[in-house]
């Protein structure tokens, strides 16, 4: 049954898969073959249906249609257990823990029944130290950064032995230094000849770490290649079908008065991972981006709910918008001063869920917007709004009004950030506008922010890509440990710069600490 | 003397303890799956009717005992199926067991009002029964007692020493990973809504076979919803539920010894003191959890449906 390919029969394949649900095919006829000992990527857009295919390798969901094949031998992979038996094992994107287990309770719940806690504590700290993964087996998970949540998550898949590891997205939370860490780790597991399925929307990772690249688009197979061989650009190219366009700033668009401004901006926090903001000074001019570099967790949570309102400023002089102090404001109110705010978490933070989408335009437009009349909803005006927004951000969704959590990440984000602009925001304060979406959303949105500035708005951009900040911004400042450096123009400044910025290093009073450490330090001392 | 008065009002609480350990701890095991079962009060109810009644056709305390438990389970089984299996709503489900419980108890216990039966039989070892002091409270109580006392170590043992019992608190955490890893959600879950069931039926049992043997409609009077409020006090562990049992069957004590006593504290003071405790508790247990992770189970009263 499978189709003679070059080479020796393949660790793992999977032929003809067909998933459907209802009359929607997330998966149309595909092949993978996956061999030992190589790293292979599994690209595509956001709904391209690589989730779809991992969960049917890893005996999540079963196949409509086709066959999964272990070294040529036709297998049913009918639940987790299964595949974890014949050696697959999978790093989750969103975490599969439970928070209030320790970290040895939570690997132990996949571990084999005669596994005792004192051995399986033995076999953790061997993997370890041979691997680099440094856990302490008794510590809750809540306690635990994204960084060693996703270490919990590699020893668990190590710990079985795994021949084929499937990781998804699995450098998404990870600082530069944990991604790094990370990737010695994957290559040592290439080495002893394990296979590695790849899923990431981070090109340049995919090109520095796979050797093979299977692409999907829609359901289907479009392409194979060896992304070693590639750019990024025609990585992206081949993902979405298209060439990407490169974003056009405005050219020569004077900037107007300042119209965002921090001055002296300090705030303590409260909780476990929080990070102070300490004396942050910064003006945003209209017509102008400023992007804020950074690694997470120093500071940008903070500085964005500092920005938005919710949490207040000890001064109401510290931020200023077209010159009002509103550092003592609720949200609302900043928003009835022209301001708008896209925070990082898509679900749960910038939109509720289980809403439906005219619902949650409602949720952040409902001041602004005339969508309420003598405290009566508008309920034809606020799904007029939802369509606009939905009709000029190209929303891909099922159905008129779906609810919000159903969209993939990336169209649900091309939502938010168009429920935003859309409201034509004198100031916008974004934290990371394109996380986990894919290469032509992203370019979508990128675009709509420089024309907005092209418009006069002032625009705050918090991210950790740092590719995007200088594709975009005209200044660009570094958040370290709750402390903002000098905004300088993207064009006086190199790649090089800001990464020693981002690590405590750079400027007077060199440290010269790895930014993994540095982050590791920030989050216990708190 | 005064040493034997202490232990008699020891004996009483311990026996005013019993039915609100054993439910109780039904509603932990449950709880800790994720699943809130509201319906307590309901399946102790029908224990209690179903208990007396077999009790009294069949001449056995013993089938009567597991009567009652078996009828809190079948209860339980249509909770579970409705919550677990079809997914409804755990809060609506819960309430309607006990309306209905309260119903089919009426029903079920409607011939049996008024009739007397002997008490479950109290255990005596010659010597050690009669022992001055802690004699009657240590080795003097009915076979209930003892295996309350015995849930109390078999569940801990369960929830900590097991890898069933990991699951099982896996998935009451966070029923989407644990399903993601391959656990069967559903059928754990509905285990322990079985077992929760049977436990309330049990402490029902009790109630009408040897707390006071004889049926009375509703006579349970709100011991269901006491046990929901001490799973709560008891920050789901089951030690901490009998130390808590203690607690408030010592306040029912207490309360009925100072209405006899003439006493200046209206008895609905004291009636409400459980309740008060609980909210002290759990005003306590956030404070002290501040910083994040949480010590009720995540997932509790979250309705599950798998993506498969």
């Amino acid at each position: 049954m499978p189709p003679v390919t070059e080479g020796p029969t393949p660790l793992f394949g999977a032929y003809g898969i067909v998933k459907r649900f209802g009359d929607f095919k997330a998966n149309d006829g595909v092949d993978l073959e996956i061999r030992a000992g190589e790293i292979h990527a599994l690209l595509g857009e956001n709904g391209a249906g690589k989730s779809t295919l991992m969960k049917i390798l890893y005996g999540l969901l079963e196949p409509t249609e086709g066959v999964v094949t272990h070294r040529g031998d036709i297998v049913k992979l009918a639940n987790p257990e299964a595949a974890r038996a014949l050696g697959i094992g999978m790093v989750f994107q969103h975490f599969s823990l439970c928070e209030n287990l320790t970290v040895a309770e939570n690997i132990a719940l996949v571990m084999p029944r005669s596994l005792g806690a004192r051995a399986l504590k033995k076999k953790m700290s061997t993997v370890g130290t041979t691997y680099g993964l440094h856990l302490d087996p008794d510590r809750p998970v809540w306690s635990l950064s994204a960084g060693e949540r996703q270490r919990i998550e590699i020893i668990r898949c190590l710990l079985q032995d795994p021949r084929l590891v499937i990781l998804d997205e699995p450098t998404s939370v990870l600082t530069p230094g944990e991604a790094e860490g990370l990737f010695t780790v994957l290559e040592r597991l290439r080495d002893e000849g394990r296979a590695l399925l790849y899923i990431s929307h981070r090109l340049d990772e995919v090109r520095r770490l796979c050797s093979r690249a299977t692409i999907l688009r829609g359901g289907k197979v479009v392409g194979a290649c060896d992304p070693r061989q590639e750019s990024a650009r025609s990585l992206a190219a081949m993902m979405v079908g298209v060439q990407v366009g490169e974003v056009k700033p405005p050219s020569g668009v004077p900037l107007g008065p300042e119209r965002l401004v921090l001055s002296n901006l300090s705030l303590t926090t409260s909780g476990l991972h929080g990070t102070a903001l300490v004396d942050i000074s910064l003006t945003v001019a209209g017509g102008e981006i400023v992007g804020i570099a950074g690694i997470a967790g120093n500071g940008q949570a903070e500085l964005f709910d500092a920005l938005s309102g919710e949490a207040l400023a000890p001064e109401a002089g510290m931020v200023a918008f077209d010159g009002q102090p509103v550092g003592r404001l609720g949200i609302t109110q900043r928003r009835r001063h022209g301001a708008c705010f896209v925070p990082e978490e898509r679900n749960g933070h910038a939109a509720a869920p289980t809403l439906s989408l005219s619902d949650n335009a409602l949720l952040s437009r409902h001041a602004t917007a005339g969508l309420s009349r003598f405290g009566f909803l508008r309920s034809a005006a606020t799904k007029a709004l939802a369509q606009h927004v939905i009709g000029a951000f190209d929303v891909r969704k099922a159905g008129p009004d779906p609810a919000a959590g159903t969209l993939s990440g990336g169209n649900l984000q091309k939502f938010l950030m168009g429920r935003e602009i859309m409201a034509e925001p004198g100031i916008l304060v974004v934290n990371q506008p394109t996380w986990g979406v894919d290469a032509l959303a992203a370019a979508h949105i990128r675009q709509a922010l420089l024309d907005l500035a092209g418009r006069g708005a002032a625009l705050l951009v918090i991210s950790q890509d740092l590719d995007e900040l200088f594709e975009i911004a005209g200044r660009i400042a570094v958040l370290h440990d709750g402390t903002l450096s000098r905004a300088v123009p993207a064009s006086e400044t190199s790649r090089e710069a800001v990464g020693l910025l981002m690590g405590g290093s750079g400027g007077v009073g060199t440290e010269a600490v790895a930014p993994s450490s540095t982050r590791e330090a920030a989050s216990h001392a708190h | 003397m005064t040493l034997d008065v202490l232990q008699m009002v020891l004996v009483t609480i311990v026996a005013a303890a019993t039915p609100l350990m054993i439910a109780a701890l039904g509603e932990l095991v449950v709880e800790r799956s994720g699943v809130l079962n509201l319906g307590v009060e309901g399946m102790m109810v029908l224990g209690a009717a179903t208990g007396f009644a077999v009790a009294v056709e069949t001449g056995s305390t013993l089938v009567g005992a597991l009567a009652g438990a078996g009828a809190g389970l079948a209860l339980s089984a249509l909770f579970g199926i409705l919550t677990v299996v079809l997914a409804a709503n755990q809060v609506a489900s819960g309430l309607a067991m006990t309306i209905l419980g309260l119903g089919l108890s009426g029903l079920v216990g409607a011939s049996y009002v008024g009739m007397k039966r002997e008490p479950a039989p109290h255990l005596t070892i010659s010597g050690l029964t009669d022992f001055p002091g802690i004699g009657r409270l240590v080795f003097g109580q009915d076979a209930f007692v003892y295996a309350g006392f015995a849930l109390v170590g078999g569940i801990a043992w369960f929830l900590w020493c097991t890898r069933a019992g990991l699951a099982l608190r896996a998935i009451g955490d966070d029923h989407t990973s644990t399903h993601a890893l391959g656990l069967q959600v559903r059928k754990v879950r509905f285990l322990a809504v079985l077992f929760g069931g049977a436990c309330a039926g049990l402490a029902g049992a009790y109630l009408s076979l040897a707390y006071t043997p004889f049926w009375a409609p509703a006579m349970t009077a709100g011991r269901g919803w006491i046990a929901l409020a001490l799973v709560v006090f008891a920050s789901w562990r089951p030690v901490r539920v009998m130390a808590g049992a203690m607690l408030f069957g010592g306040a029912t004590v207490l309360q009925l010894h100072a209405q006899a006593a003439g006493f200046g504290l209206p008895g609905q003071a004291l009636s409400a003191l459980p309740y008060l405790a609980t909210i002290l508790a759990l005003v306590l247990l956030s404070l002290g959890r501040r910083q994040g992770g949480s010590l009720a189970p995540a997932s509790l009263g979250r309705v599950f449906t798998p993506f498969r």
